[in-house]
Order: structure tokens, then sequence, then C-alpha cells
């Protein structure tokens, strides 16, 4: 079977120049692929064959430093990691690259990541640990402790998962996944004596974990498996098992989960809704309530069904529950 | 070909606040001949929320429901993009750990159950178009959508991460450019629109904690299906359904703009086309008014 070797693409570049340009517009080139090339190259080969004024970050070209990152079709991407034939395949033959953050546009691919930095910056991304000056030996860590931080070591702050973040697109606030990551990194780290003072930071409301919206975006997204959302999960864990959850509609949310299924097995949803905003807090939710009740969509709680079988269930439940609130 | 038989679990919504959603799933497999064993034994999946108190009580709970399901020696279907997310990620985290799945199993154990990792998991959406096909549903549409500029909304779960859907799915399809709803709106005989929010998050989990950001994820996903001239929208998943069917006041608030579009289950879209009525599909549960049939 002969193997494709080249392919033409027609390549949509977003530009902007924030200095001279109202809006911003698009360059299209068209240009013969071939299948070892990755967007880098394709980049490399508009700016100095076509537009010398295209402007974009580049650096290790070894998908290692995260400055290349920009969207392909909407889809966060190492330009230096990203084959073209792998891009082709799944948007077809007409790619459009653009910034990570169109919003924040200096120059063309070129985006400001002050956001990125300050978030990252604020949840302490380092090791906080009392040690001698003259240390006698290494502090040395575990195979198994090391295990604990799962890839949250690999994160190249390349901003992919943070530019995609939906909760982080429409809450300012909100530190977004990369910065959760880091957080768990340094809090998971055996070493690390701020753990419980880092942990308090992302439990506030609006810009903590409690506000992910859970879409699973930034693992989708990440170039180096990093798997945010895993790390943000880890940390709602961190933050019960620490006892420093405060008591407010997120956590109960969480934990109604639990009273429910004990309860009845299935979520009681009418429950689920009064025990996490508590009885005044519901009250909101009753214009909303009362058109579901009309359409036959609210259960009473006499009628709420019960899975079978439930003694094994709340059996289970007190054996395997591992935390308290 | 072989009658297709599967264990349904229903996850929590379908037995509550989207009664339609169970009526049309058993509607349409009827239609089609597929046979759904109910698990009227499994429990809550904890929606990725219990997951955030207690990581292994939600893991043995989520074991014991496929479990049940191995049982029967069947494919378990789920009709929630959620339920799949949880019930899949478990059986990927147990199958890829012999100690976690030790640990579950010694609780298990407890109950006379084990989890044997024996049982695919797969949502109804996937187990039309895979197993039983395309072709063949395109072939039973008695009445089709053709009037209709239907907007497919993915939901987060289904597509994403990529990893369980490559171990879940016969058919992976990417997160970023999906084609399974599209194609099943075709085949049904409607036209599918493409829009940018398709993919997009609903904000349904955070609709209590982040009010404000859920309502403006759910106001862009309807504002863009409408932009994209769409007559309704339609989702696999009955948590983003109820998010942009009972949520729209909310979402036009914040988004300063008056949103709203039927959101029809895509049992009920698939219903429609194999020509069952309105009733039986529960089409009168909505909220947001299902004004076109």
């Amino acid at each position: 079977m002969d193997t494709i070797k080249s392919q033409q693409v027609t390549f949509k570049v977003f530009r902007f120049n924030e200095e001279t340009d109202y809006l911003p517009y698009y360059n299209t080139y068209t240009l013969d692929v071939t299948h070892e090339e990755v967007v880098l190259d394709i980049l490399n080969r508009i700016k100095w064959d076509h537009d010398g004024s295209l402007s974009y970050r580049r650096s290790c070209r070894h998908g290692i430093c995260g400055v290349c990152s920009i969207k392909v079709n909407g889809k966060g991407i190492l330009a230096c990691k990203s084959r073209l034939f792998d891009l082709v395949e799944v948007f077809g033959n007409e790619i459009t690259i653009e910034p990570l953050s169109t919003k924040r546009a200096i120059k063309d691919l070129i985006i400001d990541k002050k956001d990125f930095w300050d978030n990252h910056a604020a949840i302490k991304p380092y090791l906080v640990s009392e040690i001698e000056e003259h240390p006698a030996q290494e502090h040395l860590v575990s195979p198994h402790d090391a295990e604990k931080l799962l890839e949250a070591d690999y994160c190249i702050q390349c901003g992919a998962c943070h530019y995609s973040c939906p909760a982080l697109e429409v809450n300012d606030s909100f530190f977004g996944p990369a910065a959760f990551a880091a957080a768990y990194r340094f809090s998971a780290d055996v070493r690390d004596e701020a753990s419980v003072d880092r942990l308090h930071i992302v439990n506030e409301e609006a810009q903590g974990v409690w506000d992910c919206v859970k879409c699973m975006e930034c693992a989708e997204v990440c170039p180096k498996e990093v798997n945010p959302i895993e790390k943000i999960t880890k940390l709602h864990n961190m933050v019960f098992e620490a006892g420093i959850a405060k008591n407010n509609v997120a956590t109960r949310h969480a934990v109604g989960f639990a009273h429910s299924i004990e309860k009845h097995g299935l979520l009681d949803e009418g429950e689920l809704v009064r025990y996490s905003e508590g009885n005044i807090g519901v009250l909101k939710h009753v214009p909303v309530a009362l058109k579901m009740f009309a359409k036959g969509k609210i259960v009473l709680p006499w009628n709420m069904p019960k899975a079978d079988k439930l003694d094994e269930i709340k059996k289970l439940i007190k054996s395997s529950s591992t935390v308290k609130f | 070909m072989e009658k297709l038989k599967y264990a349904l679990f229903t996850g929590c919504t379908a037995k509550e606040s989207t009664p339609e959603q169970m009526m049309s799933t058993l509607a349409v497999a009827n239609k089609l001949g597929i046979e759904l064993v109910e698990l009227t034994e499994a429990s809550c999946c904890g929606a990725s929320h219990l997951q955030d108190y207690d990581d292994f009580l939600s893991l043995v709970l989520n074991a014991r429901n496929i479990a049940y399901a191995e049982k029967h020696g069947l494919t378990m279907v789920t009709i929630c993009n959620t339920c799949q997310l949880n019930t899949a990620m478990t059986k990927h985290r147990l199958d890829h750990n012999a100690e976690l799945k030790a640990k579950v199993n010694a609780k298990l154990a407890e109950v006379g159950l084990e989890y044997k990792g024996t049982s695919q998991i797969t949502h109804f959406l996937y187990a039309i178009i895979d197993d039983f096909g395309l072709d063949k549903i395109k072939e039973m549409v008695v009445k089709p959508l053709s009037q209709f500029n239907i907007a497919p909304f993915y939901g987060c779960h289904n597509i994403r991460p990529s990893e369980l859907q490559n171990e879940t799915h016969k058919s992976p399809e990417s997160a970023y450019k999906p084609t399974s709803l599209d194609d099943l709106i075709v085949a049904c005989g409607g036209a599918s629109v493409d829009y940018v929010e398709k993919t997009k998050c609903c904000g349904f989990h955070a609709e209590l904690q982040a009010p404000r950001t859920a309502a403006l994820l759910t106001g862009n996903a309807v504002a863009g299906a409408m932009d994209a001239n769409a007559d309704w929208m339609v989702t696999p998943c009955p948590l983003c359904h109820l998010k942009l069917d009972t949520q729209t006041h909310h979402a036009s608030v914040a988004l300063g703009r008056e949103v709203s579009l039927p959101v029809l289950h895509m049992q009920q879209m698939v219903g429609l086309a194999l020509g069952c009525t309105p009733a039986e599909l529960g089409l009168n549960h909505h909220v947001t008014k299902v004004d076109f049939v």
C-alpha cells in the first residue's frame, strides 16, 4: 500500500497587532504538507517564505518548554509536537491557527499570559520546608510517596488547559486547571509543610476548586497528560481529609450524595438541592421547581424511588466510607 | 442479526426529573427490538460529586453496579453521560490497578459480590449507532425529520476524556470533532447544525456552587444553537437536558439576551423519526415547550 507522503492543506492564520489593528483578521495560505511536518514547521515556512511579520512564540522544539502552545481548530496544542497529518485526519484539510486566547492576543499568535502566571503564583507553587542550613543528609522521598504526585510534575505551564477551561472563560477569578495541578503537586509532596495553607487558598469560593464545572476539557487538551481534573478531584478529597472543608453549598452538595444514596440508593434530587442550599437558600429554586412540578418532573418525598437491595448499599456505605464531614 | 440485549443502568434522573428519558428509551428500544434488563439494584454513580467527598466509596458503589451487569453476563448500557463517565472511569481504574481492585473486591465480598471486569460499558447512543447500526435506523425511519435544523449538543462526559472513549467505544470519536450525534440526526432525516458550542460544557455540575458560571455556559450553548438557525437541540445527556431545558431564564438574565430552544433527548428524536407518538416519548414533560409536533 502506498503511503501518502504529502498533501495540500489550507491554513487560516489569525492576525492581529494591538499597536496597529482595530480588529483581528485571518490570512490564508495553501501549502503542500509532508507527513513528518509539525505545526511549528508550517508557521516557520509561512514566516520565512510568505510573510516575515507573522509572530509566534517558539523555543525548545522538543515539547518541553510550552511556549509554542496555540490553538488549531479550537484545540490547544504544542505547535512543535503536533503532526499536521494527525490534525488533518480529525479536522480535514482546512486548518485554522489561532492564539490560545484571541481576546489576549498581543501580536498574531502571541498572547499576554499575565493572568495565567498570576494564578500560578497565587497558589504557592513551590516546596515549603524548614531545613537546616547544612543538613547531614538528603531529604529522600520513597518511590511510594513520589507516586502520590501522579503526573502533576509533568506540567510545563504551556497554558493549553488554562485557556481551554470554560469556567475560567466566564469567571476571571477562577484559578484554572494548571494552577490547581501545581497546587496539588506541592501539597501532595511529603516534604512540603504548607499543604494546609495551600488547600485553604484553593478552598475559596469563586476562585477555588469548587467552581470547576467538571467538563474534562483540561484532561483532554493537556499535551503532557497531566490530567488536571484528576488533581482537582484530589484537592477536593484533601480538603475533606484535612478537615478544613467549609460548611457551604459546595461541600454540602458533595456530602449530600452520600446521605441520599444511603437513604434511597438513588439520589433524591429535590432533597439534595435543599440540603446543599439550606432551608432559606433553597427558596431561590422555587420558581424553576414549580415549572418542573407542573411538567411531572419533581418526585415528592413519599414517592421517592429506592434501589433494590438497599440494605446491601447501606452496608457498603457503612463499611467503605473513608471520610467524615 | 442476533437480538441485542443490554443491562440498563438508568441513573437517577430517568427515575425522577427526566421521566421522559426513561419513556423514550424504552419506546426506542422496543421499536429497534433491543432488550433492556434494568439493573434495579444499581445505586447512584455519585455524579462526580460523591467522588469529591469520598473517592473510595464511589469506587465501591460503582463497582457494585458493574458487578450486577456482570451477573447478567451483559454489556451495561447507560443513558446519562455522567453515569457513563463515572462507571467507565471506575472500570478503567479497577482494570488497571490490581491493588485497588482487590481493595474494592474485599468490600464487595461483604455483600457476596465480586467485580471481575467482564462487562463492557457503553452509552445508549453508541449502542444504537455501533451495535444496531445507523444504516438500519435509517431504513426504519417512517417520519423523517427533514423539515428541521437540529443542533446536536454532545455533553462533556461522553466525548472526554478520549482515553475512556478509546477503551469503551467500538468507533471512538474525536473530542474536538465528534460525529455520532450529527450522524444520528442525518440518519433520522434531519439537517445537522454546526456550531462551536456543541462540544462545550452546559454548566450543570456547577449550578449550585457557581450559578453565574453555570448560567453563562448554558446561555452560550443555547445562543450558539439559535445563531446557527437551529429549530431545536438534541442531547444524549439528561443532565445537559435539564440545564438547557429548565434553566433558560437564568441563562437569559446572565447573558443579557433571551435564549430558549426546545431540547430533545437523543431517544426522543430517534423515537419521533421511528414513528413513536409524542405521548410515548414524554414530550409533554418538557419545561421549554416542544411545539413542533
